[in-house]
């Protein structure tokens, strides 16, 4: 194994990270903000990828597709807040499960009945296509830079956001004592349905990006959803720095663990079974980390103790 | 005593009359994908299906979607059985749904047609009386490639599928025939759609070719990164990850790539040309394999009802095996397993004015049957 070749994987592990912190950060928000479990959240990236993926056909743009992911996503999230999600507050946890879970099937089977059931075409844009050679000779591909440049920028966007501006202090506040801010005159409601739209527009602005070298697909959005929740299990329900840390070790221990896993088994075993065995034990990987994590740290890596 | 007789005539004449009535009739139940990812597929083997028995009344269709979901899959066969009394079962597009529904549906009497997955537990050991594979066994399509790789002068394939009963049985297949060396075997996650991490280990390794099975939404995503990541080896694969449904989501990344099928659009026989203008004007799109195998299963039902009622389950099965029909495919004929013998093509992607599509180039296997006849004892 030679060092670029590792050094490449890393870079994999970080892009894939932080695809997944721009999908937990906005349940991550949802959650500590609004004590809300939001299974539909994947329903979001989805309809990201889709907008992306109709707009750029319509006016073959990549760039108005992404922004169109963005707006799509952000009115879907807000609509659902005002129109289901309001009403849940107050409810347990298993009630919004089932109301949430109710949504994902509804926004799969509308897209269906919108899109159809064959997969859609989103490409890369000409300028972000084909790859660039790294110092040491890595080759690497010029669109997964991307997504990395794109991810560093919305995570220090998202600490500004929370940490200096006004906002960011009431979002705050609101995770700490939900009654005392209403009670200082706060409109929380409004407050509610601006953090749902900002994740839910976060998981589209994802959508769209790994649309585009992935698939566009009905049902694109749960393996991602069931990532998102481990990444903010790790990191500590409602907090973003968290959820960028969890999202980054996910990747990374994903990444470098099917490519590492089935090597180190090949020390011993013959080809086919150490392949089998370690891509098996691989996929694992991150739930062992998840459990790890857990054992020493109950509420998460920055989870508030309970 | 003869009066006793005469009420056990009647009585017989009273059961067996209703039976009579339904004796022409069949009741099909069908299950396959039709929601979540690799819908398309599902959707396909329905709507051939559903073209060929389209205005015959004899045949009634039960249609359920088990969200690839195994343990759905087993309940809704369950209910097809016990509740709905089907009499024959069919549609499953995924191998690890088709192992855990067929062989309990077939000991319990049904007949099985598989339109699509053929794991090779089912045609050695586990092989039944009452299960047919109208489609093809899980390796065929590989091993042809494997073929066509050593035809080309290929010398050293990195290969990888999807972790699952088929995604063994590709790579089974594929090293049967290919006589090269192997840069590098890669067993995937099944619904995996990142392949940064396998993309750079066929960078970093000495191979002049790629085989790879990854079937529906998983084969867009590895083509569009491979495209992406400036690797230009040729990449060989079977039908399954450049078929109608999903070569316009992969776009021009495609184009070019020589790819195994025991069916295209362009075999020119009355059957073939009947189908592929039929379905256009049916559903106002190109059929893709899946949609031809839906097509020909139903045709073999048909042709075996025109010879036996399915209650009479030997003389069905016999109707069954001859597959007297006229298929999509031409020359089809079941192998002793019932598994079909048949020509397999290596098709490469073009472009018809804007649509891509696929057109033969050359016929990988001949007559091929598969490698597990031997281990089949019916």
């Amino acid at each position: 194994m030679s060092i670029t070749l590792f050094i490449e994987q890393v870079l994999n592990g970080l892009q894939f990270g932080f695809m997944l912190f721009l999908m937990s950060a906005g349940l991550t928000l949802v959650f500590g903000v609004m004590g809300l479990i939001n299974l539909a959240h994947g329903s979001f990236y989805m309809i990201g990828a889709f907008a992306a993926a109709a707009i750029a056909s319509w006016t073959g743009s990549f760039w108005l597709g992404l922004l169109a992911s963005l707006m799509a996503a952000a009115i879907a999230g807000a609509l659902v807040e005002m129109v289901v999600i309001r009403r849940l507050y107050k409810r347990d946890h298993l009630d919004q499960v089932l109301a949430t879970f109710a949504l994902i099937l509804l926004f799969s089977e509308a897209t269906r009945w919108l899109f159809g059931a064959f997969p859609l075409y989103l490409d890369v844009p000409a300028i972000l296509s084909g790859s660039l050679t790294l110092p040491m000779g890595i080759v690497y591909s010029k669109y997964r830079l991307f997504i990395i440049i794109v991810g560093i920028l919305i995570a220090i966007g998202l600490f500004l956001l929370i940490s200096k501006t006004r906002l960011g202090v009431r979002i705050r506040a609101g995770e700490s004592d939900r009654e005392m801010i209403a009670a200082l005159g706060v409109n929380i409601s409004k407050l509610y349905t601006i953090v749902f739209a900002l994740g839910a527009a976060l998981a589209g602005l994802a959508g769209a990006l790994i649309g585009s070298i992935q698939s566009v697909e009905v049902g694109m959005g749960e393996p991602v959803l069931i990532l998102a929740f481990v990444v903010i299990v790790i990191g500590g329900i409602g907090s973003i720095k968290g959820a960028l840390i969890g999202a980054l070790l996910v990747g990374l221990t994903d990444t470098l663990g099917r490519f590492l896993l089935p090597a180190l088994f090949g020390a011993f075993l013959d080809p086919a079974s150490a392949t089998s065995i370690g891509s098996a034990i691989a996929s694992m990987l991150i739930y062992i980390l998840m459990a790890a994590v857990l054992i020493y740290r109950p509420s998460g890596l920055y989870g508030k103790m309970a | 005593m003869l009066k006793k007789l005469t009420q056990l005539a009647a009585a017989t004449a009273m059961i067996t009359t209703p039976v009579f009535a339904d004796e022409a009739k069949v009741k099909v139940g069908m299950i396959t994908t039709l929601s979540g990812g690799g819908s398309g597929l599902g959707i396909d083997v329905r709507d051939g299906f559903m073209l060929a028995v389209k205005g015959n009344d004899s045949i009634e269709v039960v249609v359920e979607d088990d969200q690839r979901k195994p343990d759905i899959a087993v309940q809704l066969a369950d209910k097809m059985i016990q509740s709905e009394k089907v009499d024959v079962l069919t549609g499953i597009i995924w191998s690890n749904l088709a192992m855990a529904v067929v062989p309990a549906a077939v000991n319990q009497g049904k007949f099985y047609l598989s339109p699509n997955a053929g794991p090779s537990a089912l045609a050695g050991k586990g092989c039944h009386k009452n299960y047919f594979n109208v489609a093809w066994q899980n390796d065929n399509l590989h091993e042809a490639a494997g073929g066509y790789a050593n035809s080309t002068g290929y010398k050293n394939s990195f290969i990888l599928a999807p972790n699952y009963p088929a995604g063994k049985d590709a790579l089974t297949g594929y090293k049967r025939f290919f006589e090269g060396d192997l840069a590098g075997e890669v067993y995937t996650k099944l619904g995996q759609k990142d392949y940064a991490a396998e993309i750079a280990q066929i960078r970093a390794s000495d191979a002049d070719s790629i085989f790879f099975f990854l079937p529906g939404g998983m084969g867009i995503a590895f083509m569009k990164q491979l495209a992406q990541s400036g690797i230009d080896l040729p990449v060989v694969g079977p039908a399954f990850s450049f078929d109608q449904g999903i070569l316009q989501a992969v776009g021009d990344a495609a184009l070019g790539v020589k790819n195994t099928s025991q069916w295209s659009k362009d075999i020119d026989n009355a059957a073939n040309n009947k189908f592929v203008a039929d379905f256009q004007a049916e559903y106002g799109r190109l059929p893709s394999l899946y949609a031809s195998q839906g097509y020909d299963t139903a045709n073999l039902l048909i042709s075996a009802m025109d010879k036996a009622g399915v209650s009479d389950a030997d003389a069905f099965r016999a109707a069954l095996k001859a597959a007297d029909f006229a298929s999509t495919r031409g020359d089809f004929a079941f192998d002793k397993n019932h598994h079909p013998i048949q020509d397999i093509y290596v098709r490469e992607v073009i472009k018809e004015g804007d649509v891509l599509t696929n057109k033969i180039v050359a016929v990988g296997l001949e007559n091929r049957s598969n490698a597990y006849v031997d281990e089949c004892k019916m």
